[in-house]
């Protein structure tokens, strides 16, 4: 008896949806094998980590508030990703989305919020769509692999704002600490729920997975940029430029990540710091290929990344784990989801001769 | 005792289930030494299947092959080349950067490359008058030459048995000859070949003996040299053909599609370069472009439908207008409409729906709203239109393109290109691997569309063909065209000249022909 992987016929729709579930499973017996390894009892351990972040409602609003820079940004890489271009940046559009939007708030201190807040909001995606343009630029101009140059931006993103804190914008009165003045009120985003952290921003959240949405399934331009990229040729065939697809792709998801930035800055942090952001861009991207690019899985995939880094803080504090068993559950995850998305295309087969092997695939060359 | 001869191969009961097919349903065949035996049948009814049963590539899931009187099990090509069976592949499988002896010694089992084997290359093709230089490398070799290196590395191995898989489609007729010629000479030493063809003409010339195919089955056993093309259509395909309507050409409205000085240099480094083509093709007539596959057909169908950009606009002027600098849409706006070669990822997207498909290119046909929403209903409707009209075999317009077979899918690509009513219309290769029936409806399609004053350009490298339909025929060679001549003022044999490139000038001695040292 032998095990096999056997092409299926069709990609099969069920695993498509089942595979990002049955990778969340083999994360929590992976990570039960863990803790046990540890020497913690892995059931307390998953109720510190998973129940007890979201047992109050305080819990519940942290857990929408960190979802929703998640949503933002990974709905804009995924469409990106649905065209096969492939910013690994976010986390550097997100923190010049944060700058910009700070930066008004730091400049105009005396203007109403009514006008503050949506200015800011235009700066953070006008910031983001920017730093998403440079690699875009180069991709198209001098056909450099954008993988390489959009994370590369991220560290220059980081020290720029690394800079800005600890000299131009530093706040006068904070002690010397690398930080800037708090914003006013008029450039925070109004709370949404008493009693919790919860703001605005996940309404604008909501409302940009709405877009998204509408854009990928409804529109011709969505639709434009999926056969981008499921078939190159029949694109250009189509009259699709492909250098235009990787402007969209890119920038759309600079756009949306420099709105997240602005609603980290002008939400729970309120103030720029060296970091504002635990790493939100780069969860992004698992966050969008385990919610499968589509709209709604992204928010429902938000909520699990979300759910890991609130657990992750939990572990902490309640089980004395490095902060690193946040990473560990995000590797693991991704980890999983790919090995699981093998069984969308193939299927396994028990074969009982022993000398039966798989079907070798006919002699295929280089040339017709 | 003085029983029979023992044939070759007997394959007896051969059955192969696929998901969603069953490719071969008891399938018996036997092949005599020294017999050239010809497996015909349509695209889809199971020869492919068959041969890759006997070289070991698939395995049978009932059935017993007898290799010259035992019952084996072929369950390698590795076995099957021990056994003495090689094989010639339609797609040929030669790494481009690489010699021709580096070739045959990377497939060769007991590969020991070096002076020996080039000698022996040498003796091999110089016997069998399929001259080739061991050193020379791939990408420089024509399509025809290349299939020598395929048929020399078999004929390396000595095989009892040669299985040729469509081995025509990319040959000139004088190459065809040729490898007739070689043919003939290896079964006249006992080499049995196993012929893969759909083309009539040339079983009913070269075959002893045919086993004919249908979805799957044997139809019949015959002697092809007493059948006549109309028979053996009839076993091969059930019922006879249409044969379509040809009136003769009223040309309406001059240039429709013109192309004026075109030059362009190949963006692939083993593509071919355009050079000077001048071409004007009038509303109601088809204009065919003859030639043998990689002499610049596919630039040149890139550069015609705006996949590629010419240098200046003028170069090529479609409905009066200079569009040499607008993309494939912009062309297409201007009624240009285009059925490009390759059916799967690039005429249609096999991951999506039929009505997606549909909206691939026909997005101009109020399918989408001035906002730029997709009118969901009207992609459907449009899909069911093209479905319905071109009589497409799929339940239906939520069907993946890969679901379809190569036939109906090229019906519904044709279809929903003519069903956006284009002034200009360029077909490449518009029947490649398509079943019997359908390219004769295709052909219809393309007539009738001529004859509703059309602009027709069909790049096609089957002679019959352009013959049938076409009003005139250039040929492409090495990137440039020949004048463009009436189909009555030409024959075969002409092309056929033509083909070779015996219309440029020697001062325009095309690289591939050019010697070349390693």
């Amino acid at each position: 008896m032998r095990i096999a992987l056997e092409a299926r016929p069709e990609p099969s729709r069920l695993m498509a949806w089942a595979s990002p579930l049955l990778a969340a499973a083999a994360t929590l017996v992976a990570g039960f094998m863990l803790f046990s390894l540890l020497g913690k009892n892995p059931l307390d351990a998953f109720f510190v980590i998973f129940i007890e972040p979201v047992s109050t409602r305080y819990g519940v609003g942290e857990l929408l508030l960190k979802a929703s820079p998640l949503m933002l940004c990974a709905l804009g890489l995924a469409v990106g990703y649905r065209a096969n271009v492939w910013n690994i940046g976010a986390e550097g559009q997100l923190t010049i989305g944060a700058i910009c939007g700070g930066g008004l708030a730091l400049w105009l201190p005396q203007l109403n919020g009514a006008w503050l807040l949506p200015m800011m909001i235009v700066a953070g995606a006008a910031g983001g769509t920017a730093w998403a343009a440079i690699p875009a630029w180069l991709r198209t101009r001098c056909n450099a692999n954008e993988i390489l140059t959009s994370l590369m931006l991220v560290y220059v993103a980081t020290l720029g704002l690394s800079y800005l804190v600890q000299g131009p914008w530093r706040d006068p009165e904070g002690f010397n600490f690398p930080q800037s003045s708090m914003f006013g009120d008029n450039a925070l985003l109004p709370l949404l729920l008493t009693g919790t952290r919860l703001n605005v921003g996940f309404l604008l959240a909501l409302a940009v997975i709405a877009a998204g949405w509408l854009f990928t399934a409804r529109t011709l331009a969505g639709f434009r940029m999926r056969v981008a990229g499921l078939a190159p040729c029949a694109a250009s065939y189509a009259g699709i430029s492909a250098k235009r697809t990787v402007w969209i792709g890119m920038l759309v998801g600079g756009a949306t990540a420099g709105i997240a930035g602005v609603g980290e800055v002008a939400g729970p942090i309120g103030q720029l710091l060296p970091s504002v952001s635990p790493g939100y861009g780069f969860a992004a991207i698992i966050v969008a290929f385990v919610g499968r690019l589509h709209p709604l899985g992204i928010a429902l995939a938000s909520l699990l990344m979300s759910l890991l880094y609130l657990g992750g803080e939990a572990a902490q504090i309640g089980l004395g784990l490095p902060s690193a068993v946040t990473r560990m559950f995000q590797g693991m995850l991704l980890f999983f989801l790919l090995a699981a998305d093998v069984f969308i295309g193939y299927r396994l087969r028990f074969r009982r001769s022993p000398g039966a092997g798989a079907i070798p695939a006919p002699a295929q060359g280089p040339t017709r | 005792m003085d029983a029979a001869p023992v044939p070759r191969l007997q394959l007896s009961g051969i059955t192969k289930r696929f998901p969603a097919v069953v490719a071969n349903d008891g399938i018996d065949l036997t092949v005599m030494a020294g017999e050239i035996h010809a497996v015909l049948g349509e695209n889809g009814a199971g020869k492919s299947t068959l041969v890759k049963i006997v070289y070991g590539v698939v395995r049978p899931d009932a059935g017993t092959i007898r290799w010259n009187g035992e019952g084996v099990t072929i369950d390698t090509p590795a076995k099957a080349r021990a056994l003495g069976i090689g094989m010639v592949f339609q797609q040929f499988s030669l790494f481009e950067t690489l010699t021709v002896g580096e070739n045959i010694a990377l497939a060769l089992d007991n590969s020991r490359g070096g002076r020996e084997l080039d000698d022996r290359i040498r003796e091999t093709s110089a016997r069998y008058g399929l001259a080739l230089d061991p050193y020379r490398h791939v990408h420089t070799l024509s399509v025809g030459e290349r299939q020598r290196v395929e048929i020399v590395r078999c004929l390396l191995q000595s095989p009892e048995l040669l299985i040729m898989d469509e081995p025509t489609s990319v040959l000139t007729p004088a190459a065809i000859g040729k490898l007739f010629v070689t043919l003939r000479r290896l079964a006249d030493e006992g080499c049995s070949i196993l012929y893969i063809s759909h083309k009539l003409d040339e079983i009913r010339t070269l075959c002893d003996r045919a086993t004919v195919l249908r979805a799957g089955k044997v139809t019949g056993h015959c002697d092809p040299r007493r059948q006549t093309n109309v028979e053996l259509a009839r076993l091969m395909i059930g019922h006879d053909l249409p044969h379509p309507q040809h009136r003769t050409a009223s040309t309406r409205g001059d240039g429709l599609l013109e192309v004026r000085n075109l030059s362009l240099a190949a963006e692939d480094p083993f593509g071919t370069d355009l050079a000077g083509i001048d071409l004007s093709v009038g509303g109601g007539e088809i204009v065919g472009i003859a030639g043998v596959s990689g002499n610049g057909q596919k630039e040149l169908a890139a550069a015609l439908s705006g996949e590629r950009l010419a240098d200046t606009a003028g170069t090529i002027v479609v409905n009066g207008v200079p569009a040499g600098r607008l993309d494939a849409a912009a062309r297409r706006a201007l009624g240009l409409c285009y059925v490009p070669e390759e059916r799967d990822g690039h005429g249609a997207v096999p991951e999506m729906s039929l009505a997606e498909n549909a909206l691939l290119t026909a997005y101009g046909q109020q399918l989408v709203t001035g906002q730029g929403l997709i009118r969901k209903r009207a992609v459907r409707a449009f899909a069911e239109a093209t479905i319905a009209r071109f009589d497409v075999k799929t339940p239906g317009p939520d069907a993946t393109a890969r679901s379809l077979s190569g036939g109906n899918l090229q019906k519904f690509i044709v279809g929903r290109e003519i069903l956006q009513g284009p002034r200009v219309m360029v077909a490449a290769q518009p029947t490649w691997g398509v079943d019997i029936g359908a390219s004769a409806e295709i052909r219809q399609a393309l007539i009738d569309l001529r004859d509703a004053g059309v602009a027709v350009l069909l790049v096609s490298e089957e002679l019959e063909e352009l013959f049938e339909i076409c009003d005139k025929v250039a040929v492409m060679a090495q990137g440039r065209l020949s004048p463009v001549k009436s189909v009555a003022e030409t024959n075969a044999a002409q092309l056929g000249l033509l083909m070779g490139g015996s219309f440029i000038a020697p001062d325009g001695v095309p690289a591939a022909l050019a010697p070349r040292e390693p």
